[in-house]
Formats: C-alpha cells, sequence, structure tokens
C-alpha cells in the first residue's frame, strides 16, 4: 500500500455535543468499498424520550489499543502512523473479545462476515492525502478532519483531549474529543 | 375522468415506490469513472455542491466537491443517498397511456404528444383557454422554470399556471416585498459567522437544511447568542442559549411583543428608521397593548424567555434573523414575516457586514424558479403579471401582442378548488406532487378524479401521477444543463452527467415540442439550455432580480453570481441594502402595522389539541425521489405522532401504541412516539408520505390572504388511542403506502 502521502499533520477532532443525528457520517462511510455498505461509524439517541440528543461514536485510534492487546489470533495491528487497523480477514476467529474489551464500545462483530470490522480511519484516502468520508460530509462540525492549529482558529474556545480516564485506566487515543477551553482529560468513570 | 384505471396496490406494483439500494461492493466503475461531474444537489435550497461519478452513462457514486464555496465538501444524507435516483428500477423510460382494467401501458412518443396536443385543443375550444390548468415545481432550473412560464402563456395561453413554490416561500416573498420592494435573502451566509445574536424562527435546520449547521456554529464559536423559536425541542434547538417553545401559530404575538421591549427600553436605531425607513409609527402603535404578561398568555411561552430574547437581541451589535416554513406555512405566514423584518429594521442591522435578515428557501431552486416563472402572478425579473408596463417590455422579449399575454391566474391549492368545482377541466403538471404535498388532500383526490384530461411529465410515477390519462417520462437534475440560484441568491450551474434512459426525453424537449405542437413553435426556437439562459437574462434585465450581467461561464469561473447583476462587469451582489436604497416606491424600508390574530383554526372541546407538521432529516417533500432510496427510507421509516408524555398519560396512550388523529376534514393513524421535546397542546407529524399515511389528509386549507400559502403548521385534532400497539414500521410499508 503506498503510504507516502498520509499527512501525520491531520488529525482527527470530534465533537458530540454537535451531531444533530443526521447520519450523513454513516452513510458516507458506508459507501467506501471496502465497508461493503456497512458503516463503521454509529449514531444513536441517547434517550428520544428526553432530548433529541445524539451521540456519535468513531475508532478513538488508541496509543496502546486494548482490542489488540486482548486479541488472540493477532489480527489486530497498529501501524507506523498511530491507525489501528480492522482484523485482519484471514486470521480473525470472531471471538468478539475485541468487542468486549474496547472502552469506546466500537469495534463490531458482523454477523453475516463473521468477522470483527471498525473503522481504519479511511485509510484509502487518509493515505492518499485526502480526508475521512465521515468527516469530510459532516454537516455540523461534530467531525472535523484537520491540523491542530486549524482547528485552534476555528474553535478558539475549546481545546481538543485525547486522554480519557475510565475507573484506574488510563487510555491515550489518537482521535481528539473537543472539550471546554483548558480540559485536559475527559474522566469517563471516577469510580 | 381520472380515477386510478386499476388499484392503487396493483400500480404501486409495477412502478414503486421501489426501494433502490446500492451494492454491496459499490457500483461497478466507480473506482475509475469515464467523468466526475461538478454539479450541485438536487434537493434543498441549500443546493450543496457535489462531484458526480459516472462510468458507461450511469451515475455510480459521489465525491464531496471540498471547493464549492458554501458546503465544503459537507453533505446531508440526502445528498450523499442523491446519486441513487439514478438508474432506478422504477424510473419511467416511455410514455405511458392509462387504460382502464388494465393500468399505464407503453405508448409512443408521436401519439402521447398527439393526443396531448389534441385533448387541450378540444378543452380550450370547448370550455375556453383557463379552463386547461399547469402546475409546475421548482426542483426545475432557471432554464426551465422560464421555459414553463413562456410555454403556459405563449403556448397554452392559460391564464392558470401556478407552481409548488406556493408551498414553499410565497409568504416572505410577499413580504420581502412589501418591505424592502424585492424578494431575496438579504446576506449571504458568510454574514452569520460574526453575528453576535442569530435568532431562528420556526426553521429546523439541522433537519431541513443541514449544511446550513455549519454557519450558525461558525458564529456560536465566535461567541454567538442563539435564540430557537420552535414547538418542538429540534436538534438546532436542543444546543440553543434560549429555545422559545412557541404554541403553533401564535409567532406574529410574540415578535410583536419583543419590538414592544425593543421600544419600551428604547434598543432603537433612531437615525436608521428616521433616514431609511418609513411606517414606524404604525408598527408601534400596534404592538403598544402586547406586554409581556399577554405575550405570554398568548404565545404559551415564560414571559422571563420573551424579555431576555428582546435584551440580547435589542443592544447587539450584530445579528442575524432566519425564518422559514414554521411562520411562513399559515394563514397569516406575510403577516408573521413583516413582525420579524420590524425587529430587524427597528435596530438598523441590515446591509452592514454581519447584519443580516433571510428566509431560508426550502426547494432546490425556490428562489429562481419564483423569479423567472411559473408563479401565477409573476413574470420574468420578479415582475408583476399585472403590471402593464411589465407586460409591455416581457411581450417584446417573447415577440407576442400585450393582449396575447394572460392576466394573473389562480394559485395552486385554489386551481386544485377550481377543479374540484368544475371550472378546470384539463390539467399538465411538471415536477409537482400535489396528493402528498397540499392540504386537504382528500379534496385534491377528488378533484383529481374530475378531471378530463390530465398529462403529467415526471420521471417517476408519483402518486399524482396515477391520475394522469398521460405520463411522459421527463428527466432528473443531472440530465440537463442549467442554472440555479441558491436560497443565498447565488446563481450556479448545474451540470448535465449523463443522458436520460431508454426513450425518456429532457423535460425541455418535451415542452418544446408540445409549444411547436400547439402552434406556437417560432417563439420557442432554442438549441440549447443556454440559449434559454440568455434570453432570460434579456427578460429580467432591469426587474428587481435583474440577471442580465450572468453568464454561464461567468458562474463557471466565480462558482456563482449572486444577483442583482445588472451587467456584465458587475460582480454581483452577496449583500443586498449596503447603499441604503431600497427598491420600494419610496427607496425606503417598510415597517408594517401587524396587529395579532388567531390562527384560521383554533381548538375547541371538539377538536381539542393542535396538529402541526413538518419534515425529517432523511426524507425531502413529498418524497417522489427519497420514498425510493433505500437507506433514507430505513432512517426514519414511518410518520410517527410525536406526544408529550404527560398528554399521553391523559389518554392512556403508550409509546409505538397506534393513535387515531382526527380534524374537520379527515382522520388518520399514526404510531405514538412519546417525546418531552414537544408542547404538552401539540401534536407533529411529518409529512412526507402518501395515502393513508399522509399527515395532508388532516391539514386544513385555509389559506393566507395574500400570499396564498396553505395553513400546514396549525390546525385543531381530537385523538383517539386505538390501545394496541403500531405493527413494526417493516410491515408497514409506509413509503409505498396506497
Amino acid at each position: 500500500m503506498n503510504t507516502t502521502t498520509f499527512r501525520t499533520d491531520q488529525e482527527f477532532f470530534f465533537d458530540p455535543q454537535r451531531c444533530i443525528g443526521c447520519h450523513a457520517c454513516e452513510m458516507a462511510c458506508a459507501e467506501c468499498e471496502t465497508n461493503g455498505q456497512t458503516a463503521m461509524i454509529h449514531v444513536d439517541y441517547v434517550n428520544r424520550f428526553l432530548t433529541t440528543q445524539t451521540s456519535v461514536q468513531v475508532c478513538m485510534h488508541c496509543e496502546d489499543p486494548v482490542c489488540a492487546k486482548v486479541c488472540p489470533a493477532d489480527a489486530i495491528t497498529k501501524d507506523e502512523f498511530g491507525i489501528v487497523h480492522s482484523a485482519n480477514t484471514a486470521r480473525c476467529i470472531a471471538c468478539s473479545n475485541c468487542v468486549q474489551a474496547c472502552p469506546f464500545g466500537v469495534p463490531k462483530k458482523v454477523e453475516p462476515l463473521d468477522l470483527m470490522m471498525k473503522c481504519n480511519m479511511c485509510y484509502d484516502r487518509t493515505s492518499a492525502g485526502k480526508k475521512p468520508m465521515c468527516a469530510t460530509v459532516c454537516p455540523s462540525g461534530a467531525l472535523y478532519y484537520g491540523t491542530r492549529e486549524q482547528m485552534g482558529r476555528i474553535r478558539p474556545n475549546s481545546t481538543p483531549v485525547n486522554t480519557f480516564r475510565f475507573g484506574q485506566q488510563l487510555v491515550k487515543t489518537k482521535v481528539n474529543i473537543m472539550m471546554p477551553k483548558g480540559a485536559t482529560e475527559l474522566v469517563v468513570d471516577s469510580e | 375522468m381520472a380515477t386510478l384505471p386499476i388499484p392503487a396496490e396493483a400500480v404501486i406494483a409495477q412502478f414503486g415506490p421501489s426501494l433502490n439500494f446500492p451494492p454491496a461492493q459499490g457500483y461497478p466503475g466507480r473506482d475509475e469513472p469515464d467523468e466526475v461531474v461538478k454539479t450541485h444537489c438536487c434537493f434543498c435550497g441549500m443546493q450543496c455542491g457535489i462531484k458526480l461519478l459516472v462510468k458507461e452513462n450511469r451515475i455510480v457514486g459521489f465525491e464531496p466537491w471540498e471547493e464549492f464555496p458554501f458546503n465544503e465538501g459537507r453533505l446531508c444524507p440526502k445528498g450523499v443517498q442523491r446519486y441513487l435516483q439514478n438508474n432506478h428500477p422504477d424510473r419511467l423510460s416511455d410514455p405511458l397511456e392509462r387504460v382502464e382494467g388494465r393500468g399505464f401501458l407503453p405508448m409512443g412518443w408521436e401519439a402521447a404528444f398527439e393526443r396531448s396536443v389534441s385533448e387541450i385543443q378540444r378543452i380550450q375550444a370547448r370550455y375556453g383557454k383557463d379552463a386547461f390548468a399547469m402546475l409546475s415545481g421548482v426542483s426545475l432550473t432557471n432554464e426551465k422554470s422560464y421555459l414553463v412560464g413562456k410555454f403556459a402563456r405563449v403556448a397554452l395561453k392559460t391564464r392558470n399556471l401556478d407552481y409548488n413554490g406556493r408551498l414553499c416561500m410565497v409568504s416572505a416573498g410577499a413580504g420581502n416585498k412589501k418591505a424592502f420592494g424585492l424578494d431575496r435573502g438579504s446576506n449571504n451566509y458568510s454574514d452569520l459567522a460574526q453575528a453576535e445574536v442569530i435568532l431562528i424562527c420556526g426553521t429546523n435546520i439541522s433537519e431541513t437544511f443541514p449544511t446550513l449547521t455549519h454557519w450558525i456554529w461558525q458564529a456560536r464559536d465566535n461567541g454567538a447568542r442563539l435564540i430557537v423559536v420552535d414547538p418542538r425541542l429540534t436538534p438546532i434547538a436542543r444546543t440553543a442559549d434560549l429555545h422559545l417553545p412557541i404554541r403553533p401559530g401564535r409567532d406574529s404575538a410574540l415578535y410583536g411583543a419583543i419590538l414592544h421591549q425593543l421600544i419600551r427600553h428604547d434598543w432603537l436605531d433612531h437615525d436608521f428608521i428616521a433616514n431609511h425607513t418609513s411606517g414606524f409609527e404604525e408598527a408601534r402603535k400596534a404592538v403598544e397593548p402586547y406586554d409581556l404578561a399577554w405575550a405570554e398568555r398568548t404565545t404559551g411561552i415564560a414571559k422571563e424567555k420573551i424579555l431576555r430574547a428582546a435584551e440580547w437581541w435589542g443592544p447587539a451589535r450584530t445579528s442575524f434573523l432566519l425564518h422559514a416554513r414554521g411562520i411562513e406555512h399559515q394563514s397569516k405566514g406575510v403577516e408573521n414575516v413583516l413582525a420579524c423584518i420590524n425587529l430587524v429594521l427597528a435596530t438598523g442591522r441590515i446591509g452592514k457586514p454581519y447584519c443580516g435578515y433571510a428566509t431560508i428557501t426550502g426547494q432546490g431552486n425556490g428562489q429562481g424558479g419564483r423569479e423567472h416563472g411559473h408563479k401565477c402572478d409573476q413574470l420574468p425579473g420578479n415582475r408583476d403579471i399585472e403590471n402593464p408596463e411589465h407586460r409591455r417590455y416581457i411581450s417584446s422579449v417573447w415577440g407576442i401582442d400585450e393582449q396575447e399575454l394572460p392576466g394573473r391566474g389562480l394559485t395552486a391549492y385554489e386551481i386544485m378548488e377550481a377543479i374540484h368545482r368544475g371550472e378546470i377541466k384539463g390539467l399538465i403538471s411538471i415536477c409537482f406532487n400535489p396528493l402528498v404535498s397540499l392540504p386537504n388532500n382528500n379534496m385534491i383526490r377528488e378533484a383529481l378524479e374530475k378531471l378530463e384530461f390530465y398529462v403529467c411529465i415526471d420521471f417517476f410515477l408519483n402518486e399524482t401521477a396515477r391520475h394522469a390519462n398521460l405520463i411522459l417520462p421527463g428527466s432528473l437534475h443531472e440530465e440537463e444543463e442549467g442554472t440555479v440560484t441558491t436560497a443565498e441568491g447565488r446563481v450556479v450551474r448545474i451540470r448535465k452527467a449523463v443522458n436520460p434512459p431508454g426513450n425518456a426525453r429532457s423535460d425541455t424537449s418535451i415542452l418544446l415540442e408540445m409549444a411547436r405542437r400547439l402552434g406556437a413553435g417560432k417563439h420557442f426556437n432554442y438549441h440549447s439550455a443556454e440559449e434559454i439562459f440568455n434570453e432570460l437574462r434579456l427578460a429580467s434585465k432591469g426587474g428587481t432580480a435583474d440577471y442580465f450581467g450572468i453568464t454561464y461561464k461567468k458562474i463557471e469561473d466565480n462558482m456563482g453570481v449572486f444577483w442583482p447583476c445588472p451587467s456584465e462587469d458587475h460582480p454581483g451582489t452577496p449583500r443586498l441594502w449596503e447603499d441604503r436604497k431600497f427598491k420600494t416606491p419610496d427607496g425606503r424600508a417598510h415597517f408594517h402595522g401587524v396587529p395579532y390574530r388567531e390562527p384560521a383554526e383554533t381548538t375547541d372541546p371538539e377538536y381539542p389539541m393542535i396538529l402541526t407538521t413538518g419534515r425529517v432529516v432523511s426524507q425531502y417533500l413529498s418524497g417522489t425521489q427519497t420514498r425510493r432510496i433505500g437507506k433514507l427510507v430505513e432512517q426514519y421509516p414511518e410518520p410517527l405522532l410525536e406526544i408529550h408524555p404527560r398528554t399521553a398519560a391523559q389518554y392512556g396512550i403508550k409509546d409505538r401504541e397506534l393513535v387515531r388523529v382526527l380534524t374537520r376534514r379527515g382522520s388518520a393513524e399514526f404510531p405514538a412516539q412519546l417525546v418531552e421535546t414537544i408542547r404538552e397542546d401539540t401534536v407533529f407529524v411529518p409529512y412526507h408520505w402518501p395515502g393513508r399515511k399522509s399527515v395532508n389528509q388532516l391539514t386544513s386549507g385555509h389559506l393566507d390572504p395574500v400570499s396564498k400559502i396553505p395553513e400546514f403548521k396549525v390546525c385543531a385534532c381530537r385523538l383517539e388511542p386505538l390501545g394496541r400497539p403500531a405493527p413494526p414500521a417493516e410491515e408497514t410499508n409506509a413509503y409505498a403506502s396506497a
């Protein structure tokens, strides 16, 4: 695979607060031929009874990916650019360890194929200097792909954060979440 | 005689709607397209730029067009899936003839044209020219809109031409003409970016214009406060600094009460009012009694919130007010618009950077279509069909005697009423599905059944077309060259990417051939879309919507040109009124006195609830296109009745249980969706679905006296819980309901 044009200065930023629940990201993601019309990004209502708030979840591309650590078949790999790739189809045994282990709930076992599938940050596009499909089409800025400087200019009152605390577990990711200015980490569960 | 030739279910089985899904591995050739065509989405007034991938006369996919200045690659789910309307199994590829008991059978073009023309001539000879009406739509390009306007007046010679923009932005158009003397959003959307306050009035932006959300957020990133007026907590209202959950139909009361506060606290631009406006005294007098207590009682919004809105709007240095169908789809739509404009004029925040005001035109070419074509009271350039000077000018461009030019005709809903009364006997339609999109559609169905002859031009056999005697297969957005004018007033280029399939023809060629056969061929001698556009430029010259200086090349070189653009060396006008020269007769912007009045139908013991209607993000208008695209249908498969849990508890309604909704016009059953995001006195149903699933069986045909827009947004209803759960959506197949 030609990776010479992968731009390491480009990062992925997401802000679930800005999600308007339109599903354009899912539709665009599914258009990619490697996904076979299955979206690797997911939009859901938080609680439709109470609110129109939706949230979007995309693979966070962890620095030390738990999904890869728990894979008994060594099917999940992280490359030199920090992209955590979908399970290698020749190796994946569909055990669902990764599905259980991911703190963000990202990997899904795709039943008819009996394979784990997850976002690889549109490797076919990003490795050719383009943006991922979801972040290109997102109409509300819930998903953005660009440099840290561009993001700083666009959103002067927010700070990208890529450190998450799940109880005792500290997770660092390649993907950033947008937080109020000055935030340093997102504490998901302080118990 | 335009009843269905066979049961609706049998027509649906043959002609759809059926759902189109892309193959799992995508369409072949997507990675190596023959051509990448830079054009625009076929749906809403944002007209987002998009690149279509073409392989062997087939649209096989899309790519974001990141250079186009408005949307920079951003798209909504409809835009992402828009290419699937192409190569659709339901696509019509031959003229079809209604045969009693057998359905719709293919026929040749020669016979189809001959029959159409002989029926038009028969009906007009027997009942008069105006007994044959035409209904059109603003999914059509500027060129086709212009052509339809000329075709109806010069070839059909009928005054009864109107269009589906009558259900869209006519209240805004009428209000803007009264206040500014010109009908266009005053600013382009980049003026949102540094607005201190944004007031969004009756527009569900994130579902109906999703790509506009970016510009609102950009302002908020720069510190803007967002105020949203809507009976529901829509996705954009959820994020607002202030949500004013208004009782449907009470909008002018709210804006009157805010003006009252602006005056009381002297948050006024006295210089602007004195030097550039008229009518302030009338406006002031009208709102004198509208104190906060009255406003709270009338609008159902807490008075503290109304006051806070006034406190934010009043002293701001920059601001942008946006409104859409929520305030316009009312029997006082024009008054609501004028009450909003009063707030803009009182603070003098217009015609300056980041000081904006605009309606958000809904349909793809809602803006250009109404300026140049098929509105019953207008001629090209946004001219008045009853103004002798305007009539003379257009007659000279068209090469006809002014006496031959018909006058003002009936509006869309009135045309249907006239058919129902038996005054109009024949109909030709293009790009309009009134059986789904007009209110009170049981009456519409009865009207269609009374027609002696109905010929429909469309690319799919939509619900209305099932009542036609003849269906002529026309062209999709991506099958003809042309231009459209976006909601911002930006004229952009639509590109032909593929040819119509089979024996389908371009809409233009169908209209030109009909005109020739009706004996008007010498007036319709065009060889390209550009030739039609060049005539449109001339016809618009000197009108308020002046396109004379806009050429295809200029549009292509600049990715769009904003009208007015009176000469070829003129750069276009992204922001209006910087010169303070308003287009009204006295050159001033006009305030209007807007005394409050109730909606046409209010609740009573028999019909105690308010019914309001609107859209969902995955569907577009009457759904002729989007109810045929699989993933868009799956995203929101059937219309749901949004109801507040406390109201539902009073009726004993549980989530997903079927509820019968009754109004004075009809009844329909919908599954309940219990949500705290709606007012307790109001229920909401989206309107994209046909037949038994159409909420427009219930809506009222009350019209605004000026704009003649129907009151879709307010009527009185009664709820009858059926006490049983609704079947799963996949069993109901609402997208193809008979």
